[in-house]
């Protein structure tokens, strides 16, 4: 775990002395660096994270140091959605619809327990993790995380963005849901990754 | 080779309408040539009379969490607003009754966000009536300063994300470092920023750590010149005033009979304060006013919330001149873990930490409501016992709930940029809406 | 341009003609206590049971006294448990009469116990503000009939949305609510009402049925059809966005405006 440290060998040359202005790099390079240090977010906020979201927007936690300061409430203009806060099932067909209507490349970050795996609420309300409904690229942990902990995912993600290669047809393909179910992996799945994990549902005693 | 084309566009027009002015005629390509599109075909419909359906949310920046609004509009005037809630329903009051006191704790953070340790103290409180005990003398003046300090934190947020609302950021930035200040005393003292799960049933999640009350003075010092700034940037600015000057006033008689409560009902003019009409924690011993205002508009609760801020501050002074010494846990072995040395030493004290822990506190069965007032308004939680651990019933009294269920009244007749403005002014938190 | 003054609230007079034992100096009206001045304090030595009710108590039993099942005091707050035909009469009188004056509903919600047998209740909590007092009042609903109890929203608006989430979570019906549908769930919602006791807290139906059934509430089903007759836009929607609302509101009865 942890930041994977970037690789050493210098990707862009540059030498204005002998190259006369000339600068040679890979296309992969320059448009992952160029879309990695302008991720623009599109905060899906809903409850406790979005508050801890401003706080990292505000000025001690800055996300501008990032290229993130430019919040993109509508999704046709965003890059990277991030789910802050607890999804309930009325509101599952709002973020698919969201997500849908985001360009590609897009990414997405699920801030928090409760949009990463329901959070501590394992009820008939919530959907136990975005996973189920949308694909999430980086999870971040906490309740709510630091906004130390977000600028980590972050960093993570634009590793990941860094990582992209054009020659990789299998990135940013639209997933398209079954038109029957609107369910884009399998039931069997959805209910494995929604397991519960043990909080009590008795009324009379402590254990399950 | 490709094939070049060359069009003539006609540079004339198709002539001068009634006042003298070119017609404008859209042209389309017919087999190379221009042509004028018959312009009777394009004939726009009568839409003058016509009512729009706007759909504003449940995603959307000014709506203060998930909320959508469904507006009929005549033009830019709403003549009806009909709110659809329940995006950020949670089942909270289920999992409530499937969770010990002290396990549901966790819980009240998280319902009204914005004012985690307040909930913490109004669950106490409550629950503490149910197991008929009264917290201890220095906890009593802790959790005063909790609630002050939380009713700060949240209409600090209120007025950021106002500002933010009508266009103005600076305030929002200014005042959400100290906010950051706060959090520092909080993380402090509860190891925790937002959702703090600062009170236990029968006293308080832990101690001050040494150097606290330092920390809070410097954040009084700091906090009103913070304020003041950001609150004469709007308060005689035109454009705020103009945004909130008579917009979404609510009669009193209107006001009460809507069961809103908090600022939203002080400033319709009715003095209905749960700190000065059914104290709790001996407020009635602290010296200070309630703003109350007159016509119940936007800028009305604008000035009730700022002026609450000042009382706040003035209340946390006070609490502090007075904060005493001794335990903070009340001495009660139903309610309170023994300590840690001795239960890992002594068999009693073990037994008696197990049956705690896995039992949970029983109180005795019965009912009780305790309200407290909240940044939002009249906040109270209702349990209903058995005797058993867990309640049968953990109703949350929503005050965002029952101000939002007026906002249809308020909005009518309004500009839509006044819905957001309007909107903005009830101060709702949907985790507290839907629960 | 109007301001906001700065006023210390004048609290309401409490007076030591009300029902109210004198402790060292002290006027007991259960939870809501006041000093020797009339002026209200935070509330002592609370007791569990056998607390003095509230003034209102023996003007009500006076007034519906075959109404009322019976009546306590718990933990301070005076509670009135009264048969269901009569909570609408009861409720006008408290708000209407000069003496009374409760004109703030705190609120409105139900409570179903773990007893099978034991049948559910409807709480109404009250308050005046002019007197300071607050009362609790209850119907008890059996299970075995269906469950519904007489709206309030005539008296009071703020009862609307109240009454509208007791029916989301409980499935009590409010007589005479002018709209009642859920407000927390989706309209369409299937599994059921889930703040009752045979409801499971994980729902019904698997996580993947859940989702689906989620999902398939179609963004555009979220509009009622007198919203979407507002815009006058029905007839102009795609065909088939057309015929899965009515057939929507078909299957699921259309429980607006009473129908």
């Amino acid at each position: 775990m942890g930041l994977n440290p970037l690789p050493t060998r210098a990707s862009v040359t540059v030498d204005p002395a002998s190259q006369d202005g000339w600068v040679t790099s890979r296309l992969d390079f320059l448009v992952n660096w160029a879309r990695a240090g302008s991720l623009w977010p599109m905060p899906f906020g809903t409850a406790c994270c979005a508050i801890e979201f401003m706080s990292t927007a505000a000025s001690r936690f800055d996300l501008s140091r990032f290229g993130m300061e430019r919040l993109s409430y509508s999704p046709r203009q965003a890059d990277v959605l991030i789910c802050a806060g607890r999804v309930p099932l009325k509101l599952a067909p709002v973020i698919r619809r969201i997500y849908q209507q985001m360009p590609q490349p897009k990414w997405v970050i699920s801030m928090g327990a409760c949009a990463s795996t329901g959070g501590m609420f394992d009820n008939y309300a919530v959907v136990q993790g975005i996973d189920t409904i949308i694909p999430v690229d980086v999870y971040v942990p906490g309740c709510p995380p630091r906004p130390e902990a977000l600028i980590h995912g972050i960093l993570m993600l634009q590793q990941k963005v860094m990582r992209d290669r054009f020659k990789d047809r299998t990135l940013h393909v639209e997933i398209e849901p079954d038109p029957d179910s609107q369910l884009y992996i399998p039931p069997s799945r959805i209910d494995e990754l929604s397991e519960p994990f043990g909080n009590s549902v008795n009324q009379t005693r402590s254990a399950p | 080779m490709t094939e070049r084309r060359t069009l003539e566009v006609a540079l004339g027009t198709s002539g001068l309408n009634a006042h003298g002015q070119p017609i404008r005629a859209p042209l389309t390509v017919q087999s190379g040539q221009a042509v004028a599109l018959d312009a009777r075909a394009l004939r726009e419909p009568e839409i003058e009379n016509d009512h729009m359906l706007i759909n504003i949310g449940p995603q959307h920046p000014a709506t203060h969490g998930v909320l959508r609004l469904v507006l009929e509009l005549d033009g830019e005037t709403v003549v009806r607003c009909i709110p659809h809630i329940g995006y950020l329903h949670c089942g909270f009051e289920k999992i409530g009754e499937y969770r010990q006191y002290n396990q549901i704790i966790p819980w009240t953070d998280r319902e009204d966000y914005l004012n985690s340790p307040g909930n913490n103290v109004a669950f106490s409180l409550g629950a503490e009536r149910l197991f008929g005990v009264e917290c201890t003398p220095r906890a009593t003046v802790l959790r005063v300063m909790l609630m002050e300090l939380s009713r700060i934190m949240s209409h600090v947020v209120w007025l950021g994300t106002t500002s933010v609302d009508m266009g103005a950021f600076t305030p929002f930035l200014w005042l959400y470092q100290e906010r950051e200040n706060v959090y520092n005393l909080l993380e402090g003292w509860f190891g925790a920023r937002l959702t703090v799960s600062a009170t236990r049933v029968g006293g308080m999640a832990a101690d001050l750590p040494s150097g606290w009350l330092d920390g809070l003075r410097a954040f009084l010092k700091g906090f009103p010149k913070t304020l003041d700034e950001s609150v004469g940037m709007l308060e005689t600015n035109g454009i705020w005033a103009g945004r909130t000057v008579g917009l979404g006033a609510i009669s009193a008689e209107d006001a009460v009979n809507a069961g809103l409560s908090g600022p939203m009902l002080r400033a319709s003019g009715v003095a209905y304060d749960v700190r000065k009409d059914f104290p709790y924690l001996d407020y009635e011993t602290y010296d200070f006013d309630v703003a109350v205002g007159t016509t119940g508009d936007v800028y009305d609760r604008f000035l009730v919330r700022v002026e609450e801020m000042r009382q706040s501050v003035r209340i946390l002074e006070q609490a502090l001149r007075r904060l005493p010494d001794g335990p903070i846990n009340v001495d009660d072995p139903r309610l309170i873990l023994p300590p840690k040395h001795k239960a890992t030493s002594e068999m009693e004290s073990m037994i008696h930490h197990f049956k705690l822990v896995m039992e949970g506190p029983r109180p005795p069965a019965g009912e009780c409501y305790v309200p407290v007032e909240s940044p939002k308004g009249e906040k109270g939680y209702y349990f209903v016992s058995d005797g058993t651990a867990k309640p049968v019933r953990w109703r949350i009294r929503p005050p965002s709930f029952v101000n939002l269920s007026a906002i249809p009244k308020m909005v009518e007749g309004h500009l839509l940029s006044d819905v957001i403005a309007i909107n903005a002014s009830i101060d709702i938190v949907m985790g507290e809406i839907d629960r | 341009m109007s301001e906001a003054t700065r006023a210390s609230v004048p609290s309401s007079a409490v007076t030591a003609t009300q029902n109210g034992a004198v402790q060292n100096g002290a006027v007991q009206n259960g939870a809501v206590q006041s000093d020797t001045n009339g002026a209200p304090i935070t509330p002592r030595g609370v007791v569990h049971r056998g607390g003095t009710p509230n003034a209102t108590l023996p003007a009500l039993v006076e007034r519906f006294g075959g109404a009322i099942v019976r009546h306590d005091v718990t933990w301070g707050e005076t509670c009135v448990i009264v048969q269901r035909d009569a909570v609408h009469a009861i409720i006008r009188w408290l708000h209407d009469e000069p003496s009374q004056r409760y004109d703030y509903l705190v609120d409105v919600t139900a409570v179903e116990f773990r007893e099978a047998t034991r049948p559910l209740e409807v709480v109404w909590h009250l308050r005046a503000l002019a007197h300071r007092r607050f009362l609790r009042l209850k119907v008890e609903l059996p299970k075995r009939l269906p469950l519904s109890v007489p709206s309030i929203v005539d008296i009071y608006s703020g009862a609307d949305w109240l009454e509208r989430e007791c029916y989301d979570m409980f499935g009590i019906r409010f007589d005479g609510h002018p709209d009642l549908r859920r407000i927390l769930m989706w309209d369409s919602y299937q599994e059921g009402f889930p703040l009752r006791k045979d409801f499971p807290l994980r729902g019904r139906f698997s996580r993947a049925e859940q989702l689906k059934q989620a999902l398939a509430a179609n963004p555009e089903a979220r509009y009622s059809m007198e919203e979407l007759h507002i815009a006058e836009a029905f007839d102009a929607l795609p065909e088939d966005m057309k015929r899965r609302l009515t057939v929507e509101r078909e299957a699921h009865g259309d429980v607006e405006r009473g129908a």
